[in-house]
């Protein structure tokens, strides 16, 4: 940058202050988009407020809008003012100043977007520690997990059919999802065959099935509802068709659905396989 | 085309004979010889393969096709076209001592546009006709996969027909087009741009094209093996349970590879080793210093993907288990390679973008590049780090959770040197005497996009919001945002700026308007929804979906028609004014200072009569002057 004039040159005469008349405007309608972006897109955002973590994610998608709201308006604002105002008059043909950078303007810039950058970093480690994944699949030993009790649930992906097995509850295996209100569930997502999705979009939760690996996610429901799950890896042929149906109930219901499930699956629960992390398949040809 | 035919500069003995009838021109080593030998090859490889796989093997995946025939019919396919357009030739004859031809086929007419030419500018057009077609058709699987969408539940295609459709346009785009600036632009302006004749390889530059055209026959002929279920994507293991149509996406990208490999290699060897004297690095054009940037993410990255395709096709043929877990593979394995490959892909299609707005904003604003050095540091910056973000495209897959801070950070950070070049964008536009000329256009709209590809970005780093995000329609956004909105919109600035320059033709220019709008308000009314649909829980690749988003869903594809039907306009374009209007263009239309509009029309076959001489970047736009000469003096035109 040897050759390059560090200011830029005084404006002409009568040219407006580009500089000051552009910032303002900037200012002026980054503080009025932001709460804008807040109140309005805010609540569209996410799936819902039916566990902490779907809640959470939508927090944390209306922070990082907010965040982006001044960047991107920048940007987008200066596009057009200078398609508005930096043109070249119809037939003429003018040169610009030859200005060739700005190395005060340069060194600003890079420590802003750094410090942006390195916040929103921080924060969403923060986020994801102390939200234990925010219901995300977090490998079969999770860094940190939830304190208290909780409700293991293991969730077996097949093409094309997800089915629950209850461990604590009698170890029965059924294609229907409840779980109760304001406890702490622990799926246990795994696969028989190539790789899966467990998506329960109301819930805010997403784990990958994965054959031989038992990825761990936790949620903690918080409203009675019913919610859709479906498959969010493409997994062949009826991937599109890979959904069910998942209910929220409150505890004296769950344990009684439970009960019946458990009588009503006696008979298939007592020929399952012995309950375990994952169910490795036998290549094809060798099974017992 | 045959307007670009220049005159024969040095004429050998042999040619100058009397003029051969038209048989006698067809025998030899150009396409027609090679489809021939192709074929040839293709039924010896299925041959051979059918010979030595026994029932056992042949039959095993799940599947009742071959895959070992498969394979060896599309490994004897492509050797035989090769040896066919002559590529044997030359090492063939090195080996027994005989004198190789140094050039070949450089001052024929129109044949040397279909076969091996060693001169970098027909290699440009044949990539820019080349990739054009192809090009459309993944846009033409784009419109099946969006009129599909119009309803909830599979209607005009199949289940399997569609994920053969998506797979078909995400690879097809994905593939082709890393080349889709590197091969048609950067291989005809390079050399000139830092005033060299040729590229360093200039067989390897032919071979790089002739592998795509291979490749892209090979994953259209997908539709008579059966297609494949997996997407652009091919996870493990529903690759290996697919059936034989697998084979041709595994061969498509294999060869997509090994063509990315040499062009890059190639090009780093051109410009480290080919400047003319003066162009010092820091007077590289800006273009130059993006194809760098995206040569060695393609040299570095490319042959990862070609190692996980070669394990996935010896899974898939004898049997061996890389990625099967009941045999001691993982699922995990090729993810892992994959995205190795596939996140520095993503930059490879974008960086070039960046080299080409920035080469094009000073032209129409009248001003030098703003920044320079940080533009240079902005784009290697992006190609360091590409190579350190992968895993976050498995935030919810369970690999290596405990690390999922680092790549959440480490992705963030090359939002800092993608600012740079918003920056550098932003600071040459500033006071500059901007004309809103087709190529401008684009220009502009690569920056409006790009701006909301990017920012999308930053919602999906977040482990929390991406746990929501993740394989929902709002990836399919961010990424169109980025890679159609960045690179497509950046290839038609060049198509536009450029290929005045390639034909001498000029484009209309009422036609080139209607194209750019309407691919722009098509294109944001397209994926701008989509941003909402993903939000509202659609999952990518699935025909089957909630009713509630039919109504969006609908939108979506009828402005997706839309814009198929801008392209049409271009092509539409593009035939009347190439081959039918023929109106010269001006000499330098836009005014440009950079070299190669200082060059003849067309340029001649060895660019310089004498090599020039560099005394000044490309950018000695505006008042006041630099002290030296401009490049313009330097061509010696």
């Amino acid at each position: 940058m040897s050759s390059e004039p560090a200011v830029a040159p005084a404006p002409a005469g009568g040219e407006p202050n580009h500089l000051r008349r552009f910032l303002t405007l900037w200012l002026v309608a980054s503080v009025i988009a932001m709460p804008l972006v807040i109140i309005f897109l805010g609540p569209l955002f996410g799936p819902s407020t039916g566990s902490e973590e779907a809640a959470g994610q939508q927090t944390i998608m209306t922070v990082l809008a907010a965040v982006a709201t001044p960047v991107f308006m920048l940007v987008m604002l200066y596009l057009l003012y200078a398609l508005l105002f930096f043109r070249q008059p119809r037939g003429a043909a003018l040169e610009g100043p030859a200005v060739r950078g700005d190395p005060r303007l340069q060194t600003t810039w890079i420590v802003i977007t750094t410090l942006i950058v390195l916040g929103l970093a921080a924060y969403g480690t923060y986020e994801l520690e102390v939200h234990y994944g925010h219901g995300s699949g977090s490998g079969p030993n999770p860094l940190t997990a939830p304190s208290g009790p909780r409700l293991p649930v293991q969730v077996i992906a097949q093409q094309w059919l997800f089915t629950y097995r209850y461990p604590t509850m009698g170890d029965f295996e059924t294609t229907q999802l409840v779980l109760p209100v304001n406890k702490t569930i622990e799926f246990q997502v795994t696969s028989l065959d190539v790789i899966h999705s467990f998506w329960a979009y109301k819930l805010g939760v997403k784990a990958d099935a994965n054959p031989g690996v038992s990825n761990i996610a936790f949620v903690k429901p918080t409203k009675l509802m019913s919610f859709w799950v479906r498959c969010a890896e493409l997994c062949g042929l009826w991937h599109g068709e890979m959904t069910g149906r998942g209910r929220v109930v409150s505890p004296a219901a769950f344990i009684a659905w439970a009960h019946r499930q458990q009588r009503m699956l006696a008979p298939a629960t007592k020929v399952l396989p012995k309950y375990s992390k994952t169910y490795i398949p036998e290549p094809a040809g060798r099974a017992e | 085309m045959s307007s670009t035919e220049t005159p024969k500069p040095t004429p050998s003995a042999a040619q100058a004979a009397s003029p051969k009838p038209l048989w006698r021109k067809l025998v030899g080593f150009n396409l027609l010889t090679a489809v021939i030998l192709g074929v040839g090859g293709y039924y010896l490889g299925w041959w051979i393969g059918h010979q030595i796989s026994s029932p056992t093997f042949a039959y095993e995946s799940s599947t009742d096709e071959n895959d070992v025939a498969l394979l060896l019919g599309y490994a004897g396919g492509v050797i035989g076209f090769l040896i066919g357009m002559g590529f044997a030739n030359y090492p063939v004859a090195r080996l027994l001592g005989r004198p190789a031809s140094l050039r070949e086929k450089e001052s024929e007419g129109i044949g040397r546009y279909f076969g091996l030419c060693t001169d970098h500018k027909v290699v440009g057009m044949q990539y820019l006709v080349g990739i054009g077609v192809f090009f459309f058709v993944g846009g033409a699987n784009a419109m099946m996969i969006r009129a599909e969408l119009l309803h909830d539940v599979p209607t005009i295609l199949g289940p399997g027909q569609y994920l053969t459709t998506v797979g078909i346009h995400g690879t097809m785009m994905m593939g082709m087009m890393t080349s889709g600036i590197l091969g048609p632009f950067a291989n005809y302006f390079v050399p000139i741009m830092i005033g060299a004749r040729r590229m360093a390889f200039p067989r390897i530059e032919s071979l790089t094209f002739w592998l795509l055209m291979a490749a892209g026959f090979i994953l259209v002929s997908t539709i008579f093996f059966g297609g494949f279920p997996t997407g652009w994507t091919g996870y493990q293991p529903l690759n290996d349970q697919a059936v034989a149509g697998m084979d041709s996406y595994i061969c498509f990208f294999a060869l997509v590879g090994l063509s990315m490999t040499l062009l890059g290699l190639n090009m780093i060897a051109t410009v480290v080793t080919m400047r003319a004297p003066g162009m010092t690095w820091s007077r590289l054009p800006i273009f130059v210093w993006a194809v760098i940037g995206t040569a060695i993410l393609m040299v570095l990255a490319a042959p990862t993907l070609i190692a996980a395709l070669l394990m996935s096709s010896l899974d898939r043929s004898i049997n061996t288990s890389f990625y099967i877990v009941g045999g001691g593979g993982s699922s995990y394995l090729f993810q892992n390679l994959f995205w190795f490959f596939g996140h520095p892909e993503v930059y490879i299609l974008a960086l070039p973008g960046f080299g080409i707005v920035l080469e094009l904003i000073p032209v129409f604003a009248r001003k030098p590049l703003w920044g320079y050095k940080l533009a240079v540091s902005g784009m290697l910056g992006v190609c360091l780090l590409s190579f350190f973000v992968w895993q976050h495209h498995l935030f919810v897959s369970g690999i290596n959770a405990d690390l999922r801070p680092f790549y959440m950070l480490s992705t963030e950070l090359i939002s800092i040197p993608t600012g740079f070049i918003f920056l550098c964008f932003m600071g040459t536009l500033w006071k500059g005497k901007i004309s809103l000329t087709v190529p401008m256009l684009f220009c502009g709209a690569w920056a409006f996009n790009f701006l909301i590809g990017g920012t999308s970005g930053v919602v999906l780093s977040d482990v929390a919001t991406d746990t929501q995000l993740h394989g929902s329609f709002f990836v399919m956004a961010h990424f169109h945002y980025t890679i159609m909105g960045g690179l497509i919109f950046s290839f038609f600035a060049a198509i536009y700026y450029w290929v005045p320059k390639m034909t001498g033709l000029r484009f209309n220019e009422t036609l080139a308007k209607w194209h750019f709008w309407l691919m722009f308000l098509a294109f944001n009314s397209t994926f701008l929804p989509l941003f909402a649909l993903g939000i509202m829980g659609m999952p990518r690749r699935v025909s089957a979906y909630e009713p509630n988003l039919v109504p969006l869903n609908t939108w979506v594809s009828i402005s997706a028609f839309v814009l198929g039907f801008s392209m049409l306009i271009f092509i539409v374009n593009a035939v009347y004014s190439m081959i039918f209007a023929r109106i010269p263009a001006e000499a330098n239309p836009w005014h440009s200072k950079s070299i190669e509009w200082q060059l003849p029309t067309p340029i001649p076959v060895n660019n310089f009569d004498k090599i020039p001489v560099f005394d000044s970047d490309p950018y000695p736009y505006g008042t006041p002057l630099p002290v030296g000469g401009s490049q313009a003096a330097a061509a010696g035109a």
